[in-house]
């Protein structure tokens, strides 16, 4: 008697571990890890998308196709070892379906080769670094922001355009700082007079620099400085006595974030952008009130990617109904680009990087009283990035 | 030769030095006089900012809110003092290495709980927000206020040192700490009132730097670096030292960031010179170190000689 109770009790033991394990075993959910900087003076970008990201996932319903989604943030402390841990964690331990977020250059290149042929897509939600568009490109990744070099291309060609001939440069020393003169170079004519690539992370006293800027007296400057380094040289331009002086254009540098805490200061900068949140769309518009009205503030150009990513990731989900394991249709689904985008219609590369419009974009001051930017017009249409032939796919 | 550009250039690095020497001052007092490890002295740093920047808005003065913060700065280095710091003073630097690490931690977590992650500006007042003319260059006037507060404190640090019996008892503890207490000087309240001193000045330091650049968590760690290379190359435990290693320093990094990358475009290809520079020039000051340490391991004024 005793062993049939036994057995029994054994069979009810196996029957309900299998009711437990099956949630784990069947893919009733979509596992996306985010990887960004929550933490330190960087840490608002990081928020930024999270809150774009979540906004994305709330405008769809908290699932893609039939799946529930589930989202492992996780935080690369700005530092590309940290980034390349975090990396590898969400894709052996967590099994993420899609890695996304990579706020930065130098992060997203040391954990490439951690998530495209171990079975994750990995969707850039900002960081476009060239190696990553020309000869290191891969099946597995996808861009829903720019290569770096495209933003300051437009810009050159807004210099030229305006007739300004001579150019100071300023960058931080980093993979994207370089990516971003060598595009302003691609398609400046006039000279450059000066170029000061600035001691990355670390360097946000740039008194040498402005000294020599002042003694080079250039007919503009050309910056790329994003996040909080943005705040820091616009205070210290003025401080300087040259704002006003030497007109002052930038890259990355004046963004939804630093705009509340520069003011008027940035009021009138010129700025080149794939995206502006006046773009007259009608996603794009649910995009910026909803946002608003959801976080307070208006959305970076961070946010917008982020939104962004998080529809290019439903549009392969959807596209396979839930079955995460048809990889090659959902690459194919995102090729199309067929989601609806902030920016607009767009298409994709060989590259994966998108072919897209670029505008110029003012900081101003609204009727409101908010500060934000509008659109001026489009510098670079349908524009795709340099390294897309360097790359063999 | 740009002898205007050298002479404002020489300004900005007697801006940065004057700034390297409020930090390294209260720096070099708590290592060389308590024998204390303090890594969280760029924490102190960063309180002093945040003060400020919340006292500003609250007061509507940047004076004002300078003005407390520097008291504020002085008084939470006096409650870590009493709280944390005491029981260290028996240990090994590895553990105080170690302790003063978790307050880094903890304070960069705390300005984030109470101030957000985005940073404060600080409003400068109007007059501070222009420039000067110094021999046709204008200067930024905040810069020469910065270089005026670092020479009175250096001033008042020398007659505080020199003068008085409090700097008497400050050199004393630097020699020899033993004999101090041995002669019945309350060598607890010594070692708290230094701290809550070195706390101020890094405080001031933080406030000043954060009107140019923001106040930002984890804004005192990267100067925390220089400021150690500072008291290393001026002698640990002495003022004076501090102060003419802090000026070479700030000379040195700045002159060096402006000047190699010209230098180096006269031997090697502008791309070349356009990537090392900044490396080079970023390690000028630590190459000054190890040269010093190489010919004078005691520092350029050891404590004991003043």
């Amino acid at each position: 008697m005793s062993t049939i109770k036994r057995l029994l009790a054994f069979a009810a033991l196996g029957v309900l571990t299998v009711m437990l394990a099956a949630p784990s075993m069947a893919a009733d959910k979509v596992k996306i890890g985010f990887l960004a900087t929550f933490t330190g003076g960087v840490g608002v970008i990081g928020d930024d998308m999270r809150n774009a990201f979540e906004l994305g996932l709330d405008h769809l319903g908290r699932k893609m196709g039939p799946l529930d989604v589930e989202v492992i943030y996780e935080d690369d402390d700005f530092k590309p070892d940290v980034g390349k841990q975090k990396t590898e964690k969400l894709v052996k331990r967590d099994r993420v379906n899609f890695v996304t977020g990579h706020m930065w250059s130098h992060v997203l290149l040391a954990s490439y080769n951690s998530v495209v042929g171990q079975g994750p897509f990995l969707i850039s939600a900002n960081a476009g670094p060239s190696q990553i568009a020309g000869t290191l490109c891969h099946p597995d990744f996808f861009s829903t922001s720019w290569q770096n070099d495209q933003t300051p291309m437009a810009m050159g060609e807004v210099m030229n355009q305006e007739g300004i001939d001579n150019v100071y440069l300023m960058a931080p020393n980093y993979a994207a700082g370089k990516n971003m003169m060598e595009g302003f170079k691609r398609s400046f004519k006039g000279r450059i007079v000066g170029e000061d690539l600035t001691k990355f992370p670390d360097q946000v006293d740039f008194s040498a620099e402005m000294a020599k800027i002042r003694a080079a007296n250039p007919k503009a400057v050309f910056i790329f400085y994003p996040g909080k380094f943005g705040a820091q040289f616009f205070t210290q331009y003025q401080q300087a006595g040259l704002k006003g002086k030497i007109p002052l254009y930038s890259a990355f540098t004046v963004d939804a974030l630093n705009l509340p805490l520069l003011k008027d200061l940035a009021v009138g900068n010129l700025m080149t952008q794939f995206w502006s949140p006046d773009l007259d769309n009608p996603v794009n518009k649910r995009f910026v009130a909803e946002f608003k009205k959801k976080y307070g503030t208006f959305p970076s150009f961070y946010a917008a990617q982020s939104y962004d990513a998080a529809m290019l990731i439903n549009s392969a989900v959807v596209a396979v109904k839930g079955d995460l394991t048809r990889k090659d249709a959902m690459r194919a689904a995102m090729e199309k680009a067929d989601f609806p985008s902030v920016r607009g219609k767009f298409r994709y590369g060989n590259n994966h990087f998108p072919i897209q419009n670029f505008y110029l974009r003012e900081a101003v001051k609204n009727d409101a009283g908010e500060y934000t930017t509008r659109t001026i017009r489009v510098v670079l249409k349908d524009h795709q990035d340099p390294y897309a032939s360097e790359c063999k796919m | 030769m740009n002898w205007l550009l050298l002479f404002e250039q020489t300004l900005n690095g007697f801006q940065l030095g004057t700034l390297l020497f409020l930090l390294a001052a209260g720096l070099t007092l708590i290592f060389g006089i308590m024998d204390l490890v303090n890594l969280a002295h760029g924490s102190l740093f960063m309180m002093g900012a945040f003060f400020c920047a919340s006292l500003a808005d609250w007061t509507g003065s940047f004076l004002f809110g300078a003005l407390l913060a520097v008291p504020a700065a002085i008084a939470l280095g006096i409650v870590v003092e009493l709280v944390a710091l005491r029981t260290l003073y028996d240990r090994n630097h590895l553990d105080q290495v170690l302790a003063t690490f978790g307050l880094i931690l903890f304070f960069n977590e705390a300005v984030r709980i109470v101030w957000g992650s985005a940073g404060r500006a600080i409003p400068l007042p109007a007059l501070l927000k222009t420039h000067v003319q110094i021999l046709g260059i204008p200067y930024p006037t905040y810069r020469i206020m910065t270089i005026s507060i670092g020479l009175l404190v250096a001033l008042g640090l020398y007659v505080l040192i020199a003068r008085t019996r409090l700097g008497m008892l400050i050199r004393a503890g630097a020699t020899n700490r033993e004999m101090v207490g041995a002669l019945g000087v309350d060598i607890r309240l010594l070692y708290t009132l230094v701290f809550g001193l070195g706390a101020g000045l890094a405080g001031l330091a933080g406030l000043l730097t954060a009107t140019v650049q923001t106040a930002e968590i984890g804004m005192g760690e990267h100067i925390l670096i220089p400021s150690f290379v500072v008291i290393v190359i001026g002698g640990i435990g002495s003022i004076r030292g501090s102060f003419v290693a802090a000026i070479i320093v700030g000379l040195i990094d700045t002159l060096g960031r402006s000047y190699i990358p010209d230098l180096l475009k006269l031997f090697f290809s502008e791309l070349v010179a356009s990537t090392a520079a900044p490396a080079l020039s970023s390690m000028m000051i630590y190459l000054i170190m190890a040269i010093v340490l190489v010919l004078r391991p005691q520092g350029l004024f050891p404590a004991h000689a003043g």
